[in-house]
Order: C-alpha cells, then structure tokens, then sequence
C-alpha cells in the first residue's frame, strides 16, 4: 500500500512537471497564474499522498497550508497583472 | 532503484527545471510566478527530508508571503522595464560569469554535503534528551524557544528593523498615511466572495498551526505567516484598508512581541539565573506567554512589509 | 478483512490520477487560456476529490478524516473562485464580457 501511494504521488508529480511546461510557457499572464493554482491542487494530492506513504503524518498539515497559500497567491498574482493592465502595458 | 529513489529524483530534476525557467524567465512578474512554484515545490522536497517545520515555513514564508512581496516589487517596477528591455540586459561575459559563479557554489555545497561523515554529527541525541525539562514535545520549538531563544528574539527584531526600513523609503510629506494603493471593494464580486470565505479559514489554520507547535510540527513563524497572508488578502480585496503606519495601536501591536520576549528575558536573571532560562516548573508556561504576543507582532511585521512604504493620505 | 478498505483505496486514487492526467492532457492541448482553464480546475478538483476519498478509507481516526476532507474543500471552493477570477483576467482586453 506504501509504495502504491508512493507511485501515486509521484504520478500526480509528474503530471503537474507535464502542466508546468506548458502553463509557464504560455503567451500571457493568465496562463502563468494558473501555475499557482496547478501546483497547489497537485501539490497537495502528492503530499497528502505522502503523509499516509511516507512516516511523515504532518505532511497532511503541509498540505494545507499550501493549498491555502497558494489560494493567497494566486489572488495577489490576479491583482499584479490586473493592475498591469490598468496601468496601460 | 527503489521507488522512492526515483520519486526524489524526478522531484529534483523539476525543482532544478522550474528554477532555471525561473532565471531565464523574460519578464519580472513571470519570474514571481516561477519562484512561488519553485518554493512550493521546496516544501515537497523538505518533506521528504523528514522536515515537516521547514516545508511548513517554506510553503507560507518562503513561498507564499515572499511571493508576495516580489510580486509587490515587480508591480513598482512594471514602469521601469515597459521598454528597451533588450538594451538593458547585461553583457554576455557578465552573464556567463555569473553562471560559472553560480555553478562553483552549487559544486562546493554539494561536495560538503555529500563529503559529510555517515552518521553525521548531530547535537538532536543531545537536543531530544532535555526536552522534557521544556515541557515540549516538539523538538525544533524546544530549539527554537528554549535552546536558542535568543537567536529567536534578534530575529523578531530583525523583522521590525526591515519593516522600519521599507517605512523609510515613504517620502516625506506622506510619512505618516497609509501603505500601498487602495483597493476597492468590488461588493457582488468574486475576490470579496474568495476573501470572506479564506479569511476566516486562514486565520482559524494559521491559530491551529500555531498552536500545535508546541507538540507537533508548526509553531509560531508558520502561525504568523498564515495569519499576515489573510491581512494581507483582505487588504487586497478590499475589504479592509491599510491603517494608517503612524497609528499607535499598530505601533503597539509590533513591538508587544519582541518586548514581552525581552521583559521575559530579563525575568530569567531573576528566576533561572541567565538571560531568557526559564525555571524547569514553568518554562512551558512562559514559552507560551513568549509566542502568543510574538505571533501578533509578526504576522502585523510580516503583513505590514507585504503592504509595503506609506504613500497615500488617509480618506483617499 | 482488511483487503476491503485497501482496494477501495486503490480504486479511488487510481481514478484520482486518471483524471490528473485527463486535466494535464487537457491543459497541453487545448488552444486558448480559458479552456486550459477549464480542464485544469475541472479535473484537478475531481483528482484531488478522489485521493482524498482513497485516503479517507485509510485514515486512522475521525480528526485525519476531518481534515482531509477540509482540504478538499478549501481547494475546491477556493480553487472555483479563483478560476473566475483568472478568467477575468484572461479575457481579451476591451471585450465587455
């Protein structure tokens, strides 16, 4: 069951290194914002993937402070290229 | 190759890739984003070296309120950089030297580290056994506020001393107004909906992350920072303004932490013998009474220097 | 007795990482930022859903299981809003809606 969620997270990983190349290559600031919120959805699947496969039970506490802080920046991300575009770039 | 072997391979191969996009990213605010991904992928990393503080204050600190902050300063300068981009870039040989330079650092660090001796030396065999004279359960915070209190106290000043500075940088005929630009509440909008459905979330995890500090990976930095990061987003919403810097209240607030940590400091002449010892009967106690008011002083420091140098006039 | 439990847990996850790949394939492939949007949080959400539902069988205790489920929840609501707010952003500029 361990080494089967291991690879589950890693799996997750893998998919958000995938999302990852093509969001933060992409022609805009939206696509980049999104970065933010993929890594924090993927992110915390694989971490509170890890805490149950893994001897570290506080990763499930990690996880949620990066869901949150994610959630935070990406608010703070939406508001630095709103203000990009109101200032006429 | 086990399993977790190419787990932590494939996370360094991509905390190594997003770094180098973050480097060669072709404008500030897409090199923000690249940076906030990379300090969350961190976390990843620092949990799987059995750190859980670490990747905690990572995530909030590192990455979240830091990310923020950058994003502050890459606004300011969207102006500055709107054009001649390219005849700005340093030179080529500059550029090349600074990779170099960059790549022996990486080297020597990571010579050191694989050169360390197997078991390494360690004081936590030490550290772990007098923590029962703390009244902790969790190690870091037994360092953190009992063995080496005093590194913890110089760094809460340090944190008033940087906000001071960015303070500093307000002209002066609006020294004493409010930081940052005024949001607007946008009423049926989503970020008040977003805001008034994180913000009491945020600040109940960042009360709960704080708390269980004492016994479980958390304590009060991580605490703080959840806690500034839901200021600081309220602030964004609009939903509440700036005060103005030259408030007393919020003077008070900021200096309460590190002033209580230095009254108590003083008390432990008296009742342990040295700067900031606590007596074995109550140091769980004075501990707590040390980190509740340095959470508030750090989450208004922290909070405070995301909103960044006063620069408007109060009812505007 | 216990293989109940373990094979809900793996069905679930296994779901959960077939629709994070559904999300990323959707992500590379589609052409403009609104519907990469939509296969991002679309499917994300539904992953993170399901691993938390495989790990809820896993769970030792009403607590754990509380909090897994707290976080699925402040992603997806946090996640839902925040979309919109990216797609406000990501409109062309000077459209009106």
């Amino acid at each position: 069951m361990d080494d089967f969620l291991l690879g589950a997270a890693g799996f997750v990983l893998a998919m958000v290194a995938l999302g990852l190349v093509r969001i933060l290559r992409g022609p805009g600031d939206a696509d980049r914002i999104m970065a933010a919120q993929l890594l924090g959805t993927g992110g915390t699947a694989a971490l509170l993937l890890l805490a149950q496969a893994t001897s570290v039970p506080a990763a499930a506490d990690v996880g949620l402070v990066l869901a949150l802080l994610a959630a935070f920046v990406s608010v703070a991300f939406v508001k630095g290229a709103e203000r990009s575009k109101v200032d006429g770039k | 190759m086990t399993l977790a072997m190419a787990f932590d391979i494939g996370l360094a191969l991509l905390v190594v890739g997003v770094a180098t996009w973050t480097i060669v990213a072709h404008n500030t605010f897409a090199a923000v984003v690249g940076f906030v991904a990379y300090g969350l992928l961190l976390a990843l990393v620092w949990v799987r070296l059995a750190a859980p503080d670490v990747a905690l204050t990572e995530a909030a600190l590192g990455s979240g309120l830091t990310g923020g902050l950058l994003l502050g300063a890459s606004t300011r300068l969207r102006r500055t950089e709107t054009s001649e981009d390219a005849a700005e870039l340093p030179a080529g040989a500059l550029r090349l030297t600074a990779v170099g330079l960059c790549t022996l650092v990486a080297a020597g660090l990571s010579a050191l580290v694989l050169l360390l001796p197997v078991p390494a030396a360690t004081l936590a065999p030490q550290a772990m056994a007098s923590i029962a004279a703390t009244g902790l359960g969790n190690p870091v915070t037994a360092v953190l506020m009992a063995y080496r209190a005093i590194d913890t106290l110089l760094e809460v000043v340090v944190l008033l001393l940087a906000l001071v500075g960015i303070w500093s940088l307000a002209p002066d005929r609006v020294w004493d107004s409010l930081p940052g630009p005024r949001h607007h509440a946008d009423s049926e909008g989503f970020l008040t909906f977003i805001a008034q459905l994180l913000v009491p979330v945020g600040i109940l995890v960042g009360i709960h992350i704080f708390w269980v500090g004492s016994d479980a990976p958390g304590g009060e930095f991580q605490g703080a920072t959840i806690l500034a990061a839901m200021w600081v987003l309220a602030m964004m919403a609009g939903l509440v303004d700036a005060p103005p810097v030259s408030r007393r209240w919020l003077r008070l607030v900021l200096v309460v932490g590190p002033a209580v940590f230095f009254a108590i400091g003083l008390a432990g002449f008296a009742m342990a013998g040295g700067f900031l010892a606590y007596p074995e009967s109550h140091a769980k106690m004075l501990i707590v009474a040390i980190e509740m008011p340095v959470t508030l002083s750090i989450a208004a420091a922290l909070a405070l220097l995301v909103a960044g140098p006063p620069e408007r006039a109060p009812g505007r | 007795m216990s293989l109940a439990p373990h094979t809900l847990t793996i069905l679930a996850i296994l779901a959960g990482a077939f629709f994070f790949m559904a999300g990323t394939i959707g992500l590379l492939r589609f052409p403009d930022p609104l519907s990469r949007l939509h296969a991002l949080t679309k499917a994300d959400n539904l992953g993170l859903g399901l691993v938390v539902l495989g790990l809820l069988f896993q769970a030792e205790g009403l607590l754990p299981a509380l909090k897994l489920v707290a976080i699925w929840l402040l992603v997806l609501l946090a996640g839902a809003t925040i979309t919109q707010l990216i797609a406000h952003a990501a409109r062309p500029n000077g459209s009106a809606g």
